[in-house]
């Protein structure tokens, strides 16, 4: 019925005391997602909007709570230690928000959780949602989505946004939608994310967008052709970006020539993704795949 | 963030990256008593700008006395000196480095950088030195070498000599090529570095493996943990809009076009740019106002830029998520009628509070236009642009 999360998914939210973590953790709760544990390192013992038990430790927190998945809300300088200590505390699926963390540190966390159980998701990402089992794992607005059997997947917040509010006014609705993140070095990719898509039945068709930088895309683009079997809409940004120019995301700058829009488009097309000119027009791009 | 070559060496020297004698002048004069005081035969003048290019377009000269160099640090300084880096009006130089001149045997290639697709550092080395790497890549990719590095053990003994073996060294430079290398890969770390080129890398007719050039990049999202570092900055390299967005944690960079642009979100920021250009108009900027703006950060979002003067219409495209969409308008309003706003102005709002937001741009008596989606606001903002002259 969905990816990655569903009503089983208990979630904990590490730095639930700081203002990013307690405005979305309570926004989270409003939605109806069943978070059960909160991690502030010394206000172990509080509880959190009278409902959330808040641990000094993450492994103390799963001990007593049974959480499967961490948001991690931790500013930057020590994010990549909140990560860590999810995974080892044994938590299989880590969702990173914070925006700003070191290069060198995601470096350090990929190696690290290399070969493990262990799925993480960003950083630098909006999160992950069903909306038809209730689950929202991070920053974006819940009621723009509306239950449905389309999957999204996105490096970017905003415009995962658009494509989903637009496959809500369309009557389309969500099974999940995905927030990979803008930067470098992140976890679960593109292929990740559109295996899981495929394999479940519950999901008929998918929107992804990317945008300038890296070459997830074309990776995509490769997995797309060879197993994919399910229509796809898809939308590139930063067509008309300058090389050398970082736009706003760590991840998205043109450099020595690779990771243009132009190249990512025509991969993904050549791998029969029906592209959207713009986004205003993703909704619709995807109900033209459908019908293909 | 970018640094001065001079400022790259100085910290290549910190970490035993072996680096040529050098020191900074601002004036003819202390040009010439630099090159007095390195005392070699000859020694080179170069022009201190963050582009790349330095030496085609006139801003590096050897000089073969101090006299000869303080002539040349006259014609250099205060030159605009232009490259395919800087754009086509120039870069002012402002201060040159005197260095000292080396018997050079061969010139190659080393960078460090991340490669995306494994997550790790990567170095990367060539025997084609002192010419564009990105050249080399395309014509001869055979002739470039790279190695990852696995962050736990660092870059290894054999990975260093390997690479020195590729690139025909022999002798003692194999061992200083590989003392080289790691004094560089911990001076990338170290820094937080997102960029570490060397071109050209010279190996001396002593058989000394030296740093000729030196560009470093830093990683913006590290340098809260280096203060020294963050210090380096040198704001007449950047562009000054770009400078100020910097002081309000905006996310902006100046384009060519004549639609200005404000909103929130990289993705969403690159996709309206996209959608100007695809109905007709071009971009005068992105900028990200980001996720959590106050109406402060809107109002000095909107004042950079209509501080661009080629800036004919203004596109705002906002979806409210965690931002709400009465607080944008709020912004805008207040922004507006501080500056005076004097051309047209189209406003898309979606997402959060939007009925608030957009009765209170309609109350604010201001000739706002309203879009519906992001191809509408488009098309309205090019329109607008056409009519102001």
């Amino acid at each position: 019925m969905s990816i990655l999360v569903n009503e089983n998914t208990k979630l904990l939210v590490q730095g639930i005391t700081g203002s990013a973590g307690s405005f979305h953790a309570k926004q989270m709760l409003e939605y109806g997602t069943n978070v059960v544990a909160g991690v502030t390192p010394g206000k172990g013992g509080e509880v959190f909007e009278g409902k959330v038990p808040v641990f000094n430790t993450v492994g103390e927190a799963v001990e007593k709570t049974g959480a499967n998945a961490s948001i991690v809300y931790v500013p930057p300088p020590f994010a990549a230690d909140s990560i860590l200590e999810a995974a080892d505390a044994g938590i299989p699926f880590i969702i990173a928000i914070t925006e700003g963390i070191p290069v060198n540190d995601m470096v350090k966390v990929k190696r690290a959780l290399a070969g493990r159980p262990v799925r993480l998701l960003g950083p630098n990402c909006p999160g992950i949602i069903t909306p038809g089992a209730k689950c929202k794992i991070g920053i974006m607005p819940g009621f723009i989505h509306q239950p449905g059997r389309i999957g999204v997947v996105s490096r970017s917040g905003t415009l995962t946004y658009e494509a989903v509010y637009q496959l809500t006014q369309l009557g389309l609705g969500q099974s999940t939608a995905v927030g990979i993140g803008g930067d470098p070095v992140n976890g679960t990719d593109f292929v990740d994310v559109l295996r899981l898509f495929n394999a479940d039945p519950d999901t008929d068709a998918v929107i992804m967008i990317g945008e300038i930088g890296g070459g997830a895309e074309e990776r995509a683009a490769e997995y797309i052709k060879a197993e994919f079997k399910k229509p796809v809409a898809g939308f590139i940004a930063g067509q008309s970006a300058p090389e050398g120019k970082r736009m706003g995301h760590a991840g998205a700058i043109i450099s020595g020539g690779k990771g243009t829009a132009k190249a990512k488009i025509a991969a993904l097309e050549a791998a029969g993704v029906l592209m959207a000119a713009s986004p205003a027009e993703l909704g619709t791009t995807l109900k033209q795949a459908i019908a293909k | 963030m970018k640094i001065h070559e001079y400022q790259g060496k100085e910290i290549f020297r910190k970490f035993g990256v072996a680096v040529p004698r050098g020191i900074l002048a601002h004036t003819p004069e202390e040009a010439e008593k630099a090159a007095a005081e390195l005392g070699t035969k000859v020694t080179v003048v170069k022009a201190q700008i963050h582009a790349g290019g330095r030496g085609l377009g006139g801003g590096v000269k050897l000089a073969k006395s101090p006299a000869e160099a303080k002539a040349l640090a006259g014609q250099i300084l205060g030159m605009m000196l232009k490259t395919h880096q800087t754009g086509p009006e120039g870069q002012e130089v402002r201060q040159v480095y005197i260095e000292e001149g080396l018997d050079i045997a061969r010139e190659l290639y080393l960078g460090m950088t991340l490669d995306r697709d494994s997550s790790r550092i990567t170095l990367m080395a060539s025997s084609e030195g002192g010419v564009e790497i990105e050249e080399v890549a395309t014509k001869h990719p055979e002739k470039i070498f790279k190695r990852s590095v696995d962050p736990v053990v660092g870059l290894a003994d054999f990975q260093a000599r390997d690479l020195a073996f590729a690139l025909g060294l022999a002798g003692p430079s194999v061992g200083k090529f590989v003392k080289f290398a790691q004094a560089l890969y911990r001076a990338y770390v170290e820094t937080d570095a997102s960029l570490a080129e060397i071109n050209p890398l010279v190996v001396l007719k002593s058989g000394d493996v030296v740093a000729l050039d030196a560009k470093v990049n830093f990683d913006d999202n590290a340098l809260f943990r280096h203060k020294d570092l963050a210090a380096l900055r040198d704001p007449h390299e950047e562009d000054p809009n770009e400078a100020k967005a910097h002081e309000y944690d905006l996310a902006y960079i100046t384009l060519n076009g004549n639609i200005g642009c404000m909103v929130n979100g990289a993705g969403l920021a690159m996709a309206t740019m996209d959608t100007i250009k695809l109905v007709g108009g071009f971009p005068a900027n992105f900028l990200d106002v980001g996720g959590g703006a106050t109406a402060a950060k809107v109002t000095a979002a909107f004042k950079l830029i209509l501080a661009d003067p080629k800036v004919k219409a203004v596109l705002v495209n906002i979806f409210g998520g965690i931002m709400k969409c009465d607080v944008i308008a709020e912004g805008i309003v207040a922004a507006a009628k501080e500056v005076k706003l004097a051309v047209p102005l189209v406003v898309r709002l979606e997402g959060t509070n939007v009925d608030a937001g957009k009765r209170i741009l309609k109350e604010s008596g201001l000739p706002i236009v309203a879009a519906d989606n992001l191809r509408d606001a488009a098309e309205k903002a090019v329109a607008a642009s056409k009519t102001v002259s």
